[in-house]
């Protein structure tokens, strides 16, 4: 069950978002997200959106995946929607008892969604479209120039590589520990909410001692093949950027730009 | 021939304490009084041997590894690595460039999400130049026969995999020795045969100097010396079946002795006229063959 979980799921494929430099990506998600908290109306939204479909469709992602990143986002999508549905003043639509349902808190609600989840389709098409390796030299190059100031950008970036290789094994041990629990009748899926936090001590405890054993070899072992910092290294891989990265940074400006004059509809 | 490894009166303990507050401790106590692991131990590995290194827990096995290439020093004497002295830190790289390490769990070896990519990390940290550093991934890849699986996340590997990569991480640097610390123990008996033979292949092919630690004796058979430590002391040290001849001595340090050889000793306990030096399943089967026709007759 715990091995569901997946966290920055990488689809691989060859379409032309998948090809973009990985810096550039990042670089564009950011000014996507931008430009989802810039636009003030659903006119200037639908541009952002706009943008965000088209991307989408250039990926050639199956459908279902947006989806399934909406799903662990739900509960806040609800929570923020009914608060801003109670809670704002203005002309009064609907009164059930006491609570009262403004057109303002209508339409702030129903902004928040939307901005919400292209909020979440946006940075999950990242994700999907770049493997984590990839995205991690990305990082790292685009922080290299902050080393001047002590910046620890390679560290950083092998702390994310480590992460990320560890985290099937971390949960592979989990697994192995909690069925290891339950054959000595440890109850990890019933009583109270504080009893099951109890369980979950004697799973953490070894997950913790493990993890710290594990640590302590993988320096080892990255000591024997001579690690010796970032300093002096090379990669396998290096990140080249073309004129089509350039290309769509511009057309991902020009969105922006869309998206502000678009604000003017004010009374949207 | 010439010596890859060599010990010269290597003499080691494990201290928890920094050199300052040792000093200090140095005058007051003796040093009788400290753990010895090693006191006087003298080894020479030839260039492009195969050897193994036999002895129960905690007799200084994994210590005496981390010496060859410069994670341990030693505390008195002196260790030679690819003719550089481990004590000099200015060769430190040097020396781990051409003694690589191999340990037991493979999960904890493994530094990149992608197989290709962790073989490159020794040659990334070395500085090795972009083209140069793909030839010798994929040569590597091929050498443990991973190289279809290049793209894979190691996570997706079975254990026998997942350490013949560990391998492959290390043959990137081009070593001219590779010292394993029980490469094999947490395989299943596939995984086992499959490092084995990639270990050996290396040996005989590529001419690597392979230095073995293991608690398997079928695998210390295939060896070309058997070296067996007791206590921080080399107890035996010559070819496998002269090693596994001494059955008495071996069980009296808790070792075990190869199938073969055990039944070939009890059969001489019995009376027969069996030859302890045999060490392997083929010539058992060869000497029960000659003497049960021997019986017919
Ligand atoms: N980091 C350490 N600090 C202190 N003592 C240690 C340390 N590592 C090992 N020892 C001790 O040194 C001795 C030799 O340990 P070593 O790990 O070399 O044995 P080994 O022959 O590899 O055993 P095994 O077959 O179990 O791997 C043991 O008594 C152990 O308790
Ligand atoms: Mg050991």
């Amino acid at each position: 069950m715990i091995k569901d979980i997946t966290i920055g799921q990488y689809f691989p494929g060859d379409s032309p978002v998948h090809k973009l430099d990985a810096r550039f990506k990042i670089v564009i998600t950011a000014i996507f997200i931008i430009m989802l908290f810039s636009a003030d109306n659903f006119i200037s939204l639908g541009a952002a959106l706009l943008f965000f479909v088209l991307s989408f469709a250039v990926s050639k992602l199956p459908l279902k995946l947006i989806l399934k990143s909406m799903r662990p986002i739900v509960p806040v999508i609800v929570i923020t929607s009914l608060l801003n549905l109670f809670f704002i003043d203005g002309v009064t639509v609907i009164s059930i008892w006491k609570i009262n349902i403004t057109q303002q808190g209508l339409r702030t609600s129903l902004f928040m969604i939307i901005r919400l989840i292209a909020l979440i389709s946006g940075s999950s098409l990242l994700t999907y479209t770049t493997s984590p390796i990839t995205l991690t030299d990305a990082i790292e190059q685009m922080l290299k120039p902050l080393e001047k100031i002590k910046f620890p950008a390679h560290e950083l970036a092998m702390m994310m590589t480590i992460a990320l290789r560890f985290i099937p094994t971390l949960i592979e041990e989990t697994d192995k520990i909690m069925s290891a629990q339950k054959a000595r009748g440890a109850e990890l899926d019933s009583g109270t909410f504080i009893e099951r936090g109890k369980a979950l001590i004697p799973i953490l405890i070894p997950l913790f001692v493990s993890s710290f054993r594990r640590a302590e070899e993988l320096a080892l072992a990255m000591e024997c093949r001579c690690y010796n910092g970032g300093e002096g290294r090379t990669k396998l891989k290096v990140l080249v950027s073309g004129g089509s990265d350039f290309a769509a940074l511009c057309t991902a400006i020009l969105f922006w730009c869309a998206v502000l004059l678009l604000n003017v509809y004010t009374y949207l | 021939m010439e010596n890859i490894i060599k010990t010269q009166d290597l003499m080691f303990y494990y201290s928890d304490i920094s050199d300052e507050e040792q000093q200090e401790q140095e005058e007051n106590a003796p040093k009788a009084e400290k753990k010895m692991i090693f006191e006087d131990l003298d080894l020479e590995i030839e260039k492009g041997s195969f050897t193994v290194i036999l002895g129960h827990n905690g007799c200084g096995k994994s210590t005496l590894a981390k010496h060859f290439n410069a994670i341990l020093m030693p505390c008195g004497g002196k260790v030679y690595s690819a003719g550089f002295d481990t004590s000099d830190e200015e060769k430190l790289f040097d020396i781990r460039k051409r003694v690589g390490m191999v340990f037991q769990n493979p999960d904890n070896q493994i530094v990149a999400s992608v197989v290709e990519e962790d073989v490159a990390f020794a040659l990334e940290n070395m500085g090795v130049e972009q083209g140069e550093m793909r030839r010798r991934v994929d040569d590597a890849l091929k050498a443990v026969g991973m190289y279809d699986y290049r793209l894979h996340a190691p996570s997706q590997l079975s254990g026998g995999q997942k350490q013949r990569v560990a391998i492959a991480g290390i043959i990137a640097m081009r070593p001219s020795c590779i010292v394993l610390d029980e490469p094999t123990a947490m395989l299943d008996p596939t995984g086992r045969s499959e490092v084995l033979k990639t270990v050996r292949r290396l040996n005989r092919e590529e001419g690597i100097t392979i230095v073995l630690i293991t608690h398997y004796m079928d695998e210390a058979a295939q060896a070309d010396r058997v070296v067996v430590m007791e206590e921080g002391k080399i107890i035996l040290d010559d070819r496998p079946e002269n090693v596994f001849s001494n059955v008495e001595l071996l069980q009296d340090v808790g070792l075990d002795v190869p199938q073969s050889t055990q039944l070939m000793y009890m059969m001489k306990q019995n009376g027969f006229d069996a030859d302890t030096h045999i060490i392997n399943e083929k010539e058992a089967a060869d000497f029960l063959f000659e003497l049960f026709k021997r019986q017919v007759n």
